[in-house]
């Protein structure tokens, strides 16, 4: 049997938006309504990071949230997850070269998935967390 | 001595009210989920959600009382193992009472609070600190009334022993059929039970939207997991605790079993439903309601009790 088995079947998720346009968490926001119900499986929101498992990164990162952003993936408790959802936090999307951008997730800290998407459908997400899953 | 600490630990003590605890907590998650229109997780997520947590690094934030922050969830933990214990004891076996145990289960049943403000105020988190001073006002609220409703049947059969209730209502059948005042007392008892357990009209500790997680902000992995599992095992042993007080104990021989079971099940579909069509209140909202509705109410109880009804 895996170490990880548990992890796999209750992954709690942390939603992390830095500097998106909302449109993403949303969508992130929508997995969680009875039409897609992602309790079923297990995963939860948690209000807090040291509860939880994943961050769900949203939005190109500015100036302003990186400091914030590397503090909250310090302080998640190992094993730690960060999947990448939406255009923005995949590549910079249509901010990449902006003067306030420092850039994508992948740049600050590892990433283990990435969900393209302007903004990915909440299908695309949920395939985007099964992927993690398998990967584990 | 091995027997005793077989009761303990085994049963009816940690494991069994750990294992039951978890399971009814799935029914609160489930039946939810369908109060949502949702599916809702598998019969087994609070199991695989306590051992993922035990297997996660556990993090003492800087700044944090090392000693309150790491002691606190084993508190509550062993408050509420040592409540179950004591009533399960007397529910099989009403002659193992001693003078004044319900005062000592009463005593007991504030322990798993009384971590969370002690988690809360050491783990050096300003949310931490707001949830653990909301909950004190909470367990103040709460207590005045509770207290007078669990003594009220014990007032109109004149003991303080829970073995002796039993064997009163096993005698004369259930005090919340019989008796104006144990109606009252219930209803008392049953809305102060919803705040002990920190579920919504009262979960004004810990509200997610606002404070995030309250007290439990700053905890990760194993100390998490032991306050989860204090949270499911009140939720198994606070109702079992009215059922024994007011409508008659849980006996297991013959058809009386299955009627334990449905007298817990209707208990706690009822605090499932009054959970998921309630906003939540305030703090002042609460102590109000507790102090000036509750406390009132309870006293009407008590004096009925006291002339005989």
């Amino acid at each position: 049997m895996n170490k990880l088995w548990a992890l796999k079947k209750s992954i709690w998720v942390y939603h992390l938006c830095s500097g998106s346009c909302n449109n993403c968490d949303i969508e992130i926001l929508d997995c969680l309504t009875p039409k897609f119900d992602l309790e079923r499986f297990g995963i939860l929101l948690v209000g807090s990071i040291r509860h939880a498992d994943a961050i769900l990164a949203t939005g190109s990162i500015s100036r302003k949230a990186l400091p914030r952003i590397k503090r909250v993936y310090e302080q998640m408790p190992q094993p730690k997850l960060v999947i990448a959802v939406g255009g923005c936090a995949c590549s910079g999307g249509i901010f990449k070269n902006a003067y306030n951008i420092v850039g994508p997730f992948d740049k600050i800290v590892p990433v283990t998935a990435y969900v393209p998407g302007c903004p990915p459908k909440p299908e695309a997400i949920i395939d985007g967390v099964v992927k993690v899953i398998n990967s584990l | 001595m091995a027997a005793n600490i077989f009761y303990f630990i085994v049963f009816p003590g940690f494991l069994f009210t750990a294992v039951v605890g978890l399971l009814v907590s799935w029914v609160d998650r489930k039946i939810t989920a369908r109060i949502q229109w949702r599916v809702g997780p598998p019969w087994y997520q609070n199991f695989v959600d306590f051992f993922k947590l035990l297997g996660k690094e556990t993090i003492v934030p800087r700044g944090a009382g090392r000693i309150g922050f790491l002691f606190a969830p084993l508190m509550g933990l062993i408050g509420v193992t040592l409540v179950s214990l004591i009533l399960w004891q007397m529910n099989l076996n009403p002659n193992r009472s001693f003078m004044g145990d319900v005062i000592v289960l009463i005593y007991l049943s504030i322990l798993p609070a009384l971590a969370i403000i002690i988690g809360g105020s050491s783990s050096a988190n300003p949310l931490g600190a707001i949830g653990a001073s909301r909950e004190m006002k909470l367990i103040l609220a709460d207590e005045l009334p509770f207290i007078m409703a669990i003594f009220t049947p014990l007032v109109k059969i004149g003991s303080l022993k829970v073995g002796s209730i039993i064997t009163y209502q096993l005698n004369h059948g259930m005090m919340f059929t019989h008796h104006l005042s144990s109606v009252i007392a219930l209803v008392v008892a049953f809305l102060c039970m919803q705040a002990k357990l920190t579920l919504v009209p009262f979960d004004i500790p810990e509200a997610e939207q606002e404070i995030m997680a309250g007290p439990y902000i700053e905890y990760s992995g194993p100390l998490l997991a032991l306050f989860k599992l204090t949270r499911a095992m009140m939720l198994f042993a606070m109702p079992v605790f009215l059922i024994t007080i007011f409508l008659g104990g849980m006996q297991f021989n013959g058809w009386a079993s299955g009627w334990s079971v449905v007298k817990y099940l209707v208990i706690l579909i009822l605090i499932i439903l009054l959970k998921n069509t309630n906003p939540r209140l305030r703090i002042d909202q609460a102590l109000k309601f507790f102090w000036l509705r509750m406390f009132p109410l309870s006293c009407i109880g008590f004096v009925l009790a006291l002339l005989g009804l």
